[in-house]
């Protein structure tokens, strides 16, 4: 028999379009990238067990979804059927087409059209050991196992609440032409399959044999006609989605993982658009996931999420506005499937945007400051709530640590507001400016009250020096007992700031110190779920009004179970919450200082110096 | 001193026809100085956002262009503002008028 029809045609055409489009994204990737990176990749690829971290992650991540699951079982169990199945729906069936044909040389369409070519009752050698119509029962459960995918997708359409998804995607017309041809392929198939099989009579197995018989009873015209068309139709269906692929967002299926290849081999993104930035982009599925957790929906703000930035820059097509409309919160990339960077990639974009000037910070003369082993920088925004600095000092003091007030009298600001709108430049000569200012006190350590510091100390000052935030810093000095701490037993709910928690990962010591002197009460959305105060530095045009409804919205939720006291270890929260919240908002420091009992007090004089 | 006289004839106002188009909070300001008080630029340089507004209405971009230049855009003003200017916006689109506009 001659295993060649006209109809495989358009799945071969696409398949081979595909792999060229694939293949070409591919090298142009790889040959992007930096020297160092290119040997990272190389040495990585030869390392077995880094090659079986990036097949445990491939598996984990791009077939059985782990990540969905964790968002909403039915979603991932959709996103299951769709990936593993369809997976093992091309693996089985090669090893059954290799088995039936008992050759290793099948041309690719052989196994993907294999009932057409083969609808006997053929016992195979292996089959008559095990059980009788093993593969084609394992082929049909795979294929229900899909198409129940399938009719959950059809139902997220219209009930996409029921997968924990408030706000849908608004996808583009390609999409939507991709997502009607992957939905055609499989309903397609399971017609062609069933009508051959009813033709002949067998080659089906429990849900494709007798579907066939009861379709050629009703159908008037004859079996094979209609199979023969179906088997057209599932081949176009596959060819045109196989074409469609690299311009949608089904990309996203390559592109994920050469970012699990990259990722896994220490390739790291850069501060200008990249080729692994470019990986990032194509590897957004558009579920749409970053939406819902977006804070500014609320704000009447709809078209700026991640994930129309993210199209946006796939398509080389990015307003201004879409790109500096957000707060850099960082929730978004806490919860997308794929893990993309998105902040940094939307720095990447107002970099490029940014309008060059020559900065006038002439004005900042190089004092000589005090020098001590500790240094205490304060940040802007404490400026604005002294109650901040004036307890860390009375904590130093009564700690007895010699220290110095690094911008006691004024300061200069740390860079990043600068940085957060792309003008690095300008933001590099207060860097320069305040590095200066440290080095010169010789201190070993640096402690400040404002998360923003903290986090562009940590990330762009490259000091060599020990940083801590100030959270860090007081529970290593209730921990060493230099402070005596008397706990109030009030309840108080602690709200994660954006650049402490997700920016910098300090989760834990802010909250261990406050256990020590109060009772914390849970947060429904905490750690890296916590919700931004609405006061970021990162967006610029949205009104103070709207700013107003983020941080009433974020409110309602911290102050759920009536604590006494929000506490927060940001000045910017503390400012932004105290303008609406009904309880007190007080910083860790302010806690801390009030919790030292009295009899402590005063015996040593202020060390500080300045 | 300079001449402080101004020729109404010539008196550019695009950037400030922008900014309020831009941002049109600018329009609420009543002018009380707190963002000038709070300035961390202001504490080590003569830099004044009331002067950078006087600069914008009388349409003297050039005077304008020096002066924003100063700004470290720490955002003390904007959280001290009774009145909620965006003023962080606002030194950004001066910034992207002069380079656009002028």
């Amino acid at each position: 028999m001659i295993n060649f029809n006209l109809f495989v045609l358009p799945f071969s055409l696409g398949l081979i379009y595909l792999l060229v489009a694939v293949a070409r994204r591919w090298y142009r990737w790889i040959k992007a990238l930096p020297p160092v990176d290119k040997v990272k990749l190389t040495s990585g690829l030869r390392n077995p067990k880094k090659i079986l971290a990036i097949l445990n992650e491939i598996f984990m991540e791009a077939l059985v979804h782990r990540r969905m699951w964790k968002k909403n079982p039915l979603l991932g169990y959709m996103h299951m059927t769709f990936a593993l199945g369809w997976f093992l729906l091309i693996v089985i069936g090669n090893l059954e087409s290799r088995i039936y044909s008992g050759t290793h040389l099948n041309a690719p369409y052989y196994p993907i059209f294999l009932k057409f070519f083969i609808h006997d009752q053929l016992v195979i050698f292996f089959e008559i050991y095990t059980v009788p119509g093993f593969f084609r029962f394992i082929m049909d459960f795979l294929l229900l196992f899909i198409l129940s995918g399938l009719v959950l997708a059809i139902i997220k359409r219209k009930y996409s609440k029921w997968f924990g998804i408030k706000r849908a995607t608004e996808h583009h017309l390609t999409d939507r032409i991709a997502l009607i041809c992957l939905w055609m392929i499989f309903p397609l198939r399971l017609l062609a399959e069933s009508y051959t099989a009813g033709y002949y009579g067998s080659g089906g197995s429990f849900m494709t044999q007798p579907l066939g018989s009861l379709l050629i009873k009703i159908t008037p015209l004859p079996g094979n006609y209609i199979s023969y068309f179906f088997w057209w139709g599932y081949s176009i269906s596959l060819g045109l989605f196989f074409i469609m692929l690299p311009y949608s967002r089904y990309m996203h299926i390559p592109s994920e993982l050469l970012l699990i290849i990259f990722r896994r081999c220490n390739v790291q993104p850069q501060k200008w658009f990249s080729s692994f930035s470019d990986v990032e982009l194509h590897s957004c599925s558009r579920c749409g996931i970053c939406i819902d957790t977006c804070q500014l929906n609320a704000a009447g703000i709809t078209n700026s999420q991640a994930i129309y930035f993210i199209r946006g820059m796939r398509d080389q097509y990015v307003r201004e506005e879409i790109v500096s409309n957000c707060m850099l919160c960082g929730r978004c990339q806490e919860i997308c499937p794929v893990n993309i960077k998105i902040d940094s990639l939307r720095l990447i974009k107002r970099r490029e945007f940014s309008t060059s000037h020559t900065s006038g910070f002439s004005y900042l003369e190089s004092g000589s400051p005090l020098q001590s082993e500790v240094v205490y920088f304060a940040g802007c925004m404490s400026h604005l709530t002294p109650s901040i600095p004036r307890a860390m000092t009375k904590i130093l003091s009564r700690a007895g640590i010699p220290f110095v007030f690094l911008d006691k009298d004024r300061s200069v600001c740390c860079g990043r507001p600068l940085m957060l709108d792309g003008k690095n430049k300008q933001a590099n000569e207060l860097v320069e400016f305040n590095k200066l200012l440290i080095r010169q006190t010789r201190a070993k350590l640096l402690v400040t009250s404002c998360p923003i510091c903290y986090r562009v100390f940590r990330e762009e000052y490259n000091l060599p020096i020990h940083i801590q935030h100030h959270s860090q810093f007081l529970l290593d000095l209730v921990k060493s007992g230099k402070i005596p701490l008397q706990s109030s037993f009030k309840r108080v709910a602690y709200h994660d700031p954006c650049d402490l928690g997700r920016g910098c990962e300090v989760y834990d010591p802010p909250r261990e110190l406050l256990g020590k002197i109060a009772d914390i009460v849970p947060v429904e959305q905490e750690k890296n779920n916590a919700l931004c105060c609405g006061g970021s530095m990162g967006i610029l045009s949205s009104s103070q009004q709207q700013r107003d409804i983020i941080t009433k919205e974020a409110l309602n939720i911290l102050l759920k179970d009536k604590p006494d006291i929000l506490a927060t270890a940001c000045p910017l929260c503390k400012k932004t919450f105290a303008k609406q919240s009904t309880v007190k908002v007080m910083d860790l420091a302010e806690l801390i200082n009030a919790a030292i009992p009295d009899s402590a007090a005063g015996c040593k004089q202020p060390y500080e110096a300045a | 001193m300079d001449d402080r006289s101004i020729d109404i004839d010539h008196n550019d106002q695009k950037i400030m026809a922008f900014l309020t188009l831009q941002d049109p909070s600018i329009n609420t300001c009543i002018g009380c100085g707190s963002c000038t008080a709070t300035c961390s630029a202001g504490h080590f340089v003569d830099f004044n956002i009331r002067k950078v507004h006087t600069f914008l209405r009388r349409g003297e971009t050039h005077l304008l262009k020096q002066e924003i230049q100063k700004c470290m855009f720490c955002g003390k003003c904007q959280l001290v503002c009774p009145r909620g200017v965006n003023l962080r916006n606002l030194i950004i689109s001066i910034y992207n008028a002069i380079e656009r506009l002028a």
